[in-house]
């Protein structure tokens, strides 16, 4: 019955103690104990989040004035912190999708919070370009909904508006896989609940979920279009993010190049901050037998291709600005590696490009420390990326007497770091009160990757080869291809 | 349910490998199986209980050829009908412009139309109490419920004795007073 796996291959949940009692348990414990450092921390964020609402507040009371914008330069950290967010959503759907597709079962330990990850920071993403707007009672009008001027709609060529479209469709996509492999967990911890209070709000959250065969065969298939359906999505999604860019007429952002780099970049950049996070919550949590070394050495290699994929980009657009023999796009080009924003270049190439290279060295990719420094570096390096594109482009435009730079004011550096605040604020709720590891599915893989099952497997083989373990273990890759 | 039978016996079983070995042989025997409940999804547990595919991913490519057909419509209708604007001679009809549209209405139609048929088909919704045949099938059991107002004693006590040579940990009865609660 179940898929064949190789046991040279690490297991996926560590510790010989392990059955599904023991899953359970371990993984509904974060959400039964109360913690201090919890408490700091959420209180913390909180403030962080308020501080965000009041300057978004002040924004919109005193006007886009506050913010360090001039004529010339009439996007900056907005749309930096936009574009930054969005990529760093990305890990999410890319983890529950395309690895669910091309059946990577690591993917079970960390699904969930990624998926959550993609969720929290559309939200901060969203906020930006909303806020940009100055009059943010007119938002819905980037819908085209029926009104009293003509009626006037919305401009279906426009970038911006398809960045509507696929912003929405990412965000509501998003919350309906996550949310669907929520409801089995939810009905986990009602089951357990000893309060009655507690087992009320769990089995509203969970729907009211049984987990018949029926029920599950449902959810299989569900589970599976949604991957389906999500893959394409999210390489659309930062396509046309980039699409906002590469088909205006700018020197430094009209090239063909930018979707896939886009593309790339956001993996990138969600990864790492799927690292960042889930480096803390599993020392937080004690979840280090679901989240092994294993599963972060497959992330920091998904990382070092990515931040490879961006290195080739960035050398890419430096060659064809050249080759172009387009003034004004060497201009731009010259402009980014030794105009006034050079410090920028700088950081985004030595975070992007040289600081993956460190994971070729396995001992490297297996090291926590390690880990975290670098995943820290690549979110930076990753913000720098868009701050260099958006902002050195535009900063010496066509006209000498317009050429501007841009500072940023108390607001714009209230709302970015309030922004950080709310993602990890609604993280930190998320961490205490749901499942930040899909308990179904990891008790999926217990039989196929586990530690235990492994040392059985090896055990029945050892006995049926006269104690010999060893070729007889290796065996045609994935037979069984429903798992 | 409101025809959900209120005697049943439940058969508990905690390795899933055994358990699919036991559905096989219990309804090779001609004995139904009135549900069958596990903590996650049991690969060729549908196949071994006879169920049929389910049809949700084709309703899914209907709702999506909806959202396809209904944007790529309404954006032709604003664009050369409704409120027509000459962009420095382009088309009114500009295609290719159209395809992020449609296809994010697409996905977003065909994610939504599932997961809502999904949730109506399984009687899922906030709020909803279930009949907890046990609350470890959510856990480490997995749990096979047998209809007990359908057979005879004599008959129940051989499918208690089928359940427990099967490998089943555990076997009782059990009696719903017929309002769920939690």
């Amino acid at each position: 019955m179940h898929a064949y796996e190789s046991e040279f291959r690490e297991p996926l949940i560590n510790g010989m103690d392990k059955n599904y009692t023991k899953i359970t348990d371990d993984l509904v414990a974060p959400t039964e104990r109360n913690s201090a450092m919890w408490w700091i921390a959420t209180l913390l964020t909180g403030a962080g989040s308020a501080f965000f609402v009041f300057c978004l507040g002040w924004t919109v009371w005193f006007g886009i004035g506050t913010w360090g914008l001039n004529k010339t330069i009439g996007w900056a950290w907005d749309i930096t912190n936009f574009v930054w967010w969005i990529g760093i959503g990305h890990a999410g759907t890319l983890i529950s999708a395309i690895l669910l597709l091309f059946r990577q079962r690591y993917r079970t330990g960390i699904n969930r919070a990624a998926e959550a990850m993609t969720i929290f920071a559309v939200i901060c993403a969203g906020m930006f370009p909303i806020f940009h707007m100055g009059r943010v009672w007119d938002a819905p009008f980037i819908f085209p909904i029926p009104n009293t001027r003509g009626p006037l709609w919305v401009n279906f060529n426009s970038p911006l508006l398809w960045d509507v479209f696929a912003i929405s469709t990412y965000f509501s996509v998003s919350l309906l896989f996550w949310y669907s492999g929520l409801m089995p967990d939810f009905g986990t911890i009602r089951d357990r609940s000893k309060g009655k209070i507690r087992k009320w709000i769990y089995n509203i959250l969970s729907f009211g979920w049984m987990g018949t065969a029926k029920n599950w065969q449902r959810f299989e298939s569900l589970s599976l279009v949604l991957a389906g359906l999500s893959t394409p999505l999210v390489l659309s999604v930062h396509t046309i993010v980039s699409f906002d860019f590469a088909t205006s007429v700018i020197p430094g952002w009209h090239t063909t190049i930018f979707p896939p780099y886009f593309v790339a970049g956001a993996i990138f950049s969600g990864f790492a901050m799927v690292e960042t996070l889930m480096l803390i919550s599993r020392k937080l949590f004690q979840l280090e037998d679901y989240i092994t070394i294993n599963h972060i050495e497959s992330m920091n290699k998904i990382i070092v291709l990515t931040g490879s994929i961006v290195g080739i980009a960035y050398l890419t657009e430096l060659f064809i600005a050249w080759y172009s023999g387009y003034l004004y796009e060497q201009f731009a080009f010259y402009n980014r590696i030794l105009g006034k924003y050079f410090w920028a270049y700088i950081i985004m190439m030595s975070c992007n490009v040289i600081s993956p290279q460190f994971y070729w060295f396995k001992s490297l990719r297996r090291n926590l420390w390690v880990t975290f420094i670098l995943s820290i570096f690549v979110n930076i390096g990753m913000w720098f990326e868009r701050f260099v594109i958006i902002v050195t482009s535009l900063a010496d435009d066509y006209l000498p007497s317009s050429w501007a730079y841009f500072s940023p004011t108390w607001v714009d550096i209230g709302i970015y770091t309030g922004s950080i605040s709310v993602f990890l604020f609604l993280f930190l709720l998320f961490s205490r009160f749901f499942p930040t590891i899909a308990i179904a599915e990891v008790k999926a893989i217990f039989r196929i990757s586990s530690e235990v099952a492994k040392a059985e497997r090896a055990k029945k083989e050892g006995a049926a080869h006269g104690g010999f373990v060893g070729l007889s273990t290796i065996g045609p890759l994935d037979k069984d291809s429903k798992n | 349910m409101s025809n959900e039978p209120n005697k049943v016996v439940i058969g508990l079983w905690d390795h899933e490998e055994v358990y699919l070995h036991a559905v096989e042989h219990i309804r090779a025997k001609g004995i139904e199986i009135y549900e069958s409940l596990t903590p996650f999804p049991v690969h060729g547990l549908e196949d071994a209980l006879g169920y049929r595919e389910t049809r949700l991913h084709t309703a899914g490519f209907f709702f999506g050829a909806t959202g396809t057909t209904l944007a790529l419509s309404f954006m032709t209708w604003v664009m050369t009908t409704n409120y027509p604007i000459d962009f420095g001679g382009k088309p009114y009809w500009p295609l290719p412009s159209f395809i992020p549209i449609t296809f994010e209405m697409t996905v977003l139609f065909a994610a939504w139309g599932m997961t809502l048929t999904y949730l109506v088909r399984n009687r899922l919704w906030p709020g909803r109490v279930p009949r907890i045949y046990d609350v470890r099938t959510t856990d480490d059991r997995f749990a096979l419920v047998f209809d007990a107002e359908k057979y005879p004693a004599d008959k129940l006590n051989e499918i208690k004795e089928l359940c427990k040579k099967e490998g089943a940990v555990e076997i009782k009865d059990k009696e719903f007073s017929g309002k769920d609660e939690l």
